[in-house]
């Protein structure tokens, strides 16, 4: 169908829609995101991020140095040409390890998202869909994971445990499911009565076809919305669980714990705290920032932050 | 004053600086509703109704909207040229409208006898005619004015909210806030089309008797030609932001000129004589790249070279009954 | 009739969700590796103490006896003992605990005279210079860490300034105000001692700023486009059509719809809040229930642990309760549509 402009009246303002094909669909939203500053400004972020992660041992002056490594002779430098970002009290490269934390946010994110969702999203169809006693026990079993604060209550279950980087992820992947159930919950109860859902039900569509083919494609764009505003706050999480002892471990290159450490030594050794502080706060942000602009790009009204 | 006019509109344009380009919305439109009148303004969705409606009470964000030429007056008074204290003066006491959707038109959090006695007290002020009312004076004019309106148990009502109230008595709750200040113009927007079909006749017909009994001026607008046919005395008729004709409502329904008139009622499904509506072919306009003349002229069966060149004067046929169209220019008519 | 039927329901979910939590921390608590008993003792310690301390702890019954012993004794407002300080956790918990009200309080007061009326001037002035500032605080508050707030806050404040101090709520020296309520500004406010007030509110500021931080920037963001919304909707534009004044619009019909969606998500500040905690205490030093809660951790002091934990849950709670109620009270439609769910 080829483009046709049509213009409506409504209220004071004119809305302009467009007939279109999906192909134009794709590439009207990709315009739309193109032209809005702050998804592009929250994805080069993000991508820049992921690269510098990808391509560490690459990209950083002293790779070795992101594990167990001491040069003694080097302690706590300030910012230089040969140490951009100074060294740490065993003499480590700051900019160095700080990249390699990149990697281990990064994959903290993945993994907990990488779990908690598809976890999260198949029970909230269920409970969504199946409704009835399924479902109030799966929304109670939420509402208590969701009674505490995430970060208190990964700390909990992180109590349980030794501290490592492994555990704090599962640990905060064992509650992060609660909220993508939630969300598809609420979306799959809205839409089970449509009438697309009702005219699959009626051609004889296994339950399992109309969850996959009816239901999950119109929660979607709310999950992906969600996942990526997830990720930086798994990434927050992570960080703050690193700098209370409970997540990654020295020697291993944590942010938070890194910063943990560096904040021992203020007001001296600033550049212990403040490089990685702005390490975590521009990944955070730029997640931030993709996962409104996302938003704003697919229309999608999210619940919650 | 003695004005004969409630509202005149005369040669009124109305442009959207929009994204793409500027929206010619309205072109050279010009009416007006004597007092004491009821004036039917129809049109199909999209033809500029609404925006005229808003230009005449000022509610047009000034940008995006232009007003490049016109004037509008009200009693006399000329509304484009007033400052926003003084339409807002006479905003609910002169001059008051209804609202298509009483849904969204009633703020959910508060009770209807909350915003009934708001519009009470602001319109007493407003006047500055009279002392502030008292508590028990604004109380009981509200009282008065839902049952005006036929609503059942008055006492109650005013402490609902919107949401528990059926669409029929949203609307009645509206119609009480609109007529509670006695306007002596009333202009209806699309009154009750959010409504089923049923409630929407009580509804109208409410109206219709409100109106009588105050003798208001009325400014009907609306897309459904029964409800003209049924409660006024002249209409206009609207194309994509040119009037094309008007006449009083039973000349019009009778003998309508215009080919889009013509096509208009011939497309309402007749329920008795077996025949299938016809519709007009081609659809509304661009108003971005307009077209010169006759914005009609594309889907009109009997189209002319000139219609595309020069918009068509008004033509006088018979009393009253002015068309803009090419087909009666010089056919014995006089022209404007 | 209605309102008091909402009450009930809420109150109801709400014992339902105390009573869930306490199930799982009690589970999470026994799964602690390694013999509570003996991390207490150390390694040295004879088997038969160890066996006297288990049995004292009352570890040799049964779970779910042991389970509704816990339950009994929460309800007494007896959380055991803990292992490291030999107290009654409960008496540290209160000991400890109005630090961190304070702390948590003030900081709601920040969110709220700094994030709403930022946040609806943004939304007022959608889209000028205002409205721009505006994001760029909520974005950067949301993504700033609590701990990094605090911080980078010390660092400017503190070290560079110097005009904050770091840790501590009084100066080293300064006498602490007649313990009434545990809460040193209100304390030395009833003794009308306003130096130490001065001083308590100099040490306070940094503290419960970086933890307001996040809940700043999402009341921010949610005030001005709340505003925003309701700025554009029709009843607006209706009650200026019936003569209503701008102004008394701005104030009344504008405002009340506009303060719903922050309100419901003050409960989630709150929890925010109430986490932040957790990480801001550590930084300055905080003599408060967080600090506590994570040196029981990091200790496997699973009596603290379960007590801190179970505090912060019935505090979250009680406050999504009073919010719920709040919420029904402002907004009709929220009491209402309850019901037709239930229909």
């Amino acid at each position: 169908m080829k483009n046709k402009n049509r213009i409506s009246l409504s209220d004071d303002s004119i809305t302009v829609t467009r007939w279109m094909s999906f192909k134009d669909r794709v590439g009207r939203s990709w315009y739309r995101f193109r032209r809005n500053p702050i998804s592009l400004a929250g994805a080069s972020m993000v991508f820049f991020v992921i690269f510098l992660a990808i391509f560490a041992p690459y990209v950083t002056p002293y790779p070795e140095q992101a594990r167990a490594f001491t040069d003694l002779e080097n302690t706590f430098q300030p910012p230089s040409r040969s140490h951009w970002f100074g060294t740490d009290e065993v003499g480590r490269d700051v900019f160095t390890r700080v990249i390699f934390g990149y990697r281990i946010s990064l994959m903290m994110a993945a993994v907990v998202l990488g779990i908690s969702v598809p976890f999260g999203v198949m029970l909230g169809l269920i409970s969504g869909y199946f409704g009835g006693r399924i479902e109030t026990i799966i929304m109670r079993i939420t509402d208590v994971f969701l009674a505490l604060p995430a970060l208190v209550m990964a700390l909990a279950i992180c109590a349980a445990f030794t501290p490592t980087v492994e555990k704090a992820m599962l640990a905060v992947a064992s509650i992060w499911w609660t909220w993508h159930c939630r969300l598809v919950n609420a979306i799959t109860r809205s839409i089970k009565t449509e009438e697309f859902v009702q005219a699959s039900k009626v051609i004889g569509d296994s339950h399992l076809r109309i969850l996959f083919k009816d239901i999950l494609p119109n929660c979607a764009s709310a999950i992906m919305v969600k996942v990526t505003l997830d990720a930086g706050f798994v990434i927050l999480v992570g960080a703050g669980l690193s700098f209370l002892g409970l997540g990654v471990q020295p020697p291993k290159p944590g942010l938070g714990t890194m910063i943990s450490y560096g904040a021992a030594h203020l007001p001296t050794k600033w550049w212990l705290t403040v490089f990685p502080s702005f390490a975590i706060f521009f990944l955070i942000l730029g997640f931030n920032l993709l996962g409104d602009g996302l938003r704003d790009m697919l229309d999608v009204e999210s619940e919650g932050i | 004053m003695g004005d004969p006019y409630m509202l005149e509109i005369r040669n009124l344009d109305v442009h959207f600086r929009i994204y793409e380009g500027i929206s010619r919305v309205l072109d050279g439109v010009s009416l007006y509703v004597a007092k004491g009148e009821r004036v039917g303004f129809a049109g199909e969705t999209g033809c500029g109704k609404t925006v005229t409606m808003k230009a005449v009470m000022g509610m047009l964000k000034i940008p995006p909207a232009i007003i490049p030429h016109g004037e509008i007056f009200l009693d006399g008074r000329d509304v484009l040229k007033m400052s926003q204290r003084e339409l807002q003066r006479i905003k609910g006491t002169e001059i008051s409208m209804i609202f298509q959707d009483p849904m969204n038109a009633l703020n959910p959090v508060f009770t209807i006898g909350e915003q009934l006695c708001d519009v009470i007290r602001f319109a007493r002020r407003n006047r500055s005619s009279g002392v502030n009312l008292s508590k028990k004076e604004v109380y009981d004019k509200a009282i008065a004015a839902l049952e005006e309106v036929r609503l059942p148990d008055p006492e109650r009502i005013k402490n609902n909210y919107p949401l528990e109230l059926s669409g029929g008595m949203r609307q009645r709750a509206l119609i009480a806030m609109a007529l509670v200040n006695e306007p002596s113009f009333l202009i209806a927007d699309e009154p009750g089309t959010a409504l089923d079909v049923t409630i929407q006749a009580q509804i109208l017909d409410l109206l219709s008797e409100l109106v009588k009994n105050r003798r208001i001026s009325v400014l009907l607008i609306t897309h459904n030609l029964g409800v003209i046919q049924e409660t006024t005395e002249r209409v206009y008729i609207m194309y994509a932001g040119q009037v094309v004709e008007t006449a009083p409502t039973a000349v019009l329904f009778n003998n309508p000129r215009h080919p889009y008139t013509q096509g208009l009622l011939a497309s309402v499904p007749r329920l008795t004589g077996g025949q299938i509506a016809e519709g007009i072919p081609g659809t509304v306009p661009d108003y971005i790249n307009t077209h010169f003349g006759c914005r009609f002229h594309p889907r009109c069966s009997h189209v002319m070279p000139i219609c595309s060149q020069k918009k068509p004067p008004f033509t006088m046929l018979e009393t009253s009954q002015y068309v803009a169209c090419y087909l009666y220019t010089n056919k014995g008519g006089q022209n404007e | 009739m209605k309102f008091s039927y909402f009450l009930l329901r809420r109150f109801l979910h709400s014992i339902l969700v105390l009573l869930g939590i306490s199930v799982l921390i009690f589970i999470i608590a026994r799964m602690l590796p390694g013999d509570p008993a003996r991390l207490a003792l150390g390694p040295f310690a004879k088997q038969e103490q160890v066996d006297n301390l288990r049995h004292k702890m009352g570890m040799d019954k049964p779970l779910y006896l042991q389970y509704v012993g816990f339950i009994q004794g929460i309800l007494h407002g007896d959380f055991g003992l803990s292992f490291q300080t030999r107290r009654s956790v409960s008496l540290d918990i209160k000991h400890y605990l109005p630090a961190t009200i304070e702390l948590v309080v003030v900081a709601i007061v920040w969110v709220l005279i700094i994030g709403v009326p930022f946040g609806v001037l943004a939304g007022r002035y959608k889209d000028r210079w205002l409205d721009n500032v505006s994001r760029v605080v909520a974005f950067v508050g949301v993504a700033v860490p609590p701990f990094v707030v605090g911080l980078i806050g010390q660092l400017i404040f503190s070290y560079s300034l110097g005009i904050l101090p770091t840790t501590g709520r009084l100066s080293l020296l300064m006498p602490p105000p007649p313990n009434r309520t545990g809460l040193l500004l209100l304390d030395s406010l009833i003794a009308g001692n306003f130096i130490v007030f001065g001083d308590a509110f100099k040490h306070i500021i940094l503290p419960s700023f970086a933890i307001a931080m996040t809940g700043i920037g999402q009341i921010t963001r949610l005030t001005r486009s709340s505003v925003s919304d309701v700025l554009s909707k029709d009843y607006i534009e209706a009650a200026r059509a019936f003569g209503i004044p701008k102004r008394f619009i701005t104030f009344k019909y504008m405002l009340k719809p506009s303060f719903i969606p922050p309100l419901t998500i003050l409960g989630l500040t709150f929890a925010s809040e109430l986490a932040n905690a957790f990480l801001v205490e550590q930084v300055f030093g905080w003599p408060g229930m967080a600090k506590y809660g994570i040196q029981a951790i990091l200790r496997k002091d699973f009596n603290a642990i379960m007590g801190v934990i179970l505090i912060v849950g019935l505090a979250f709670v009680v406050v999504n309760f009073i919010v719920d109620i709040l919420a029904g009270y402002i907004d009709p439609r929220v009491r209402i549509q309850e019901e037709v769910i239930e229909k």
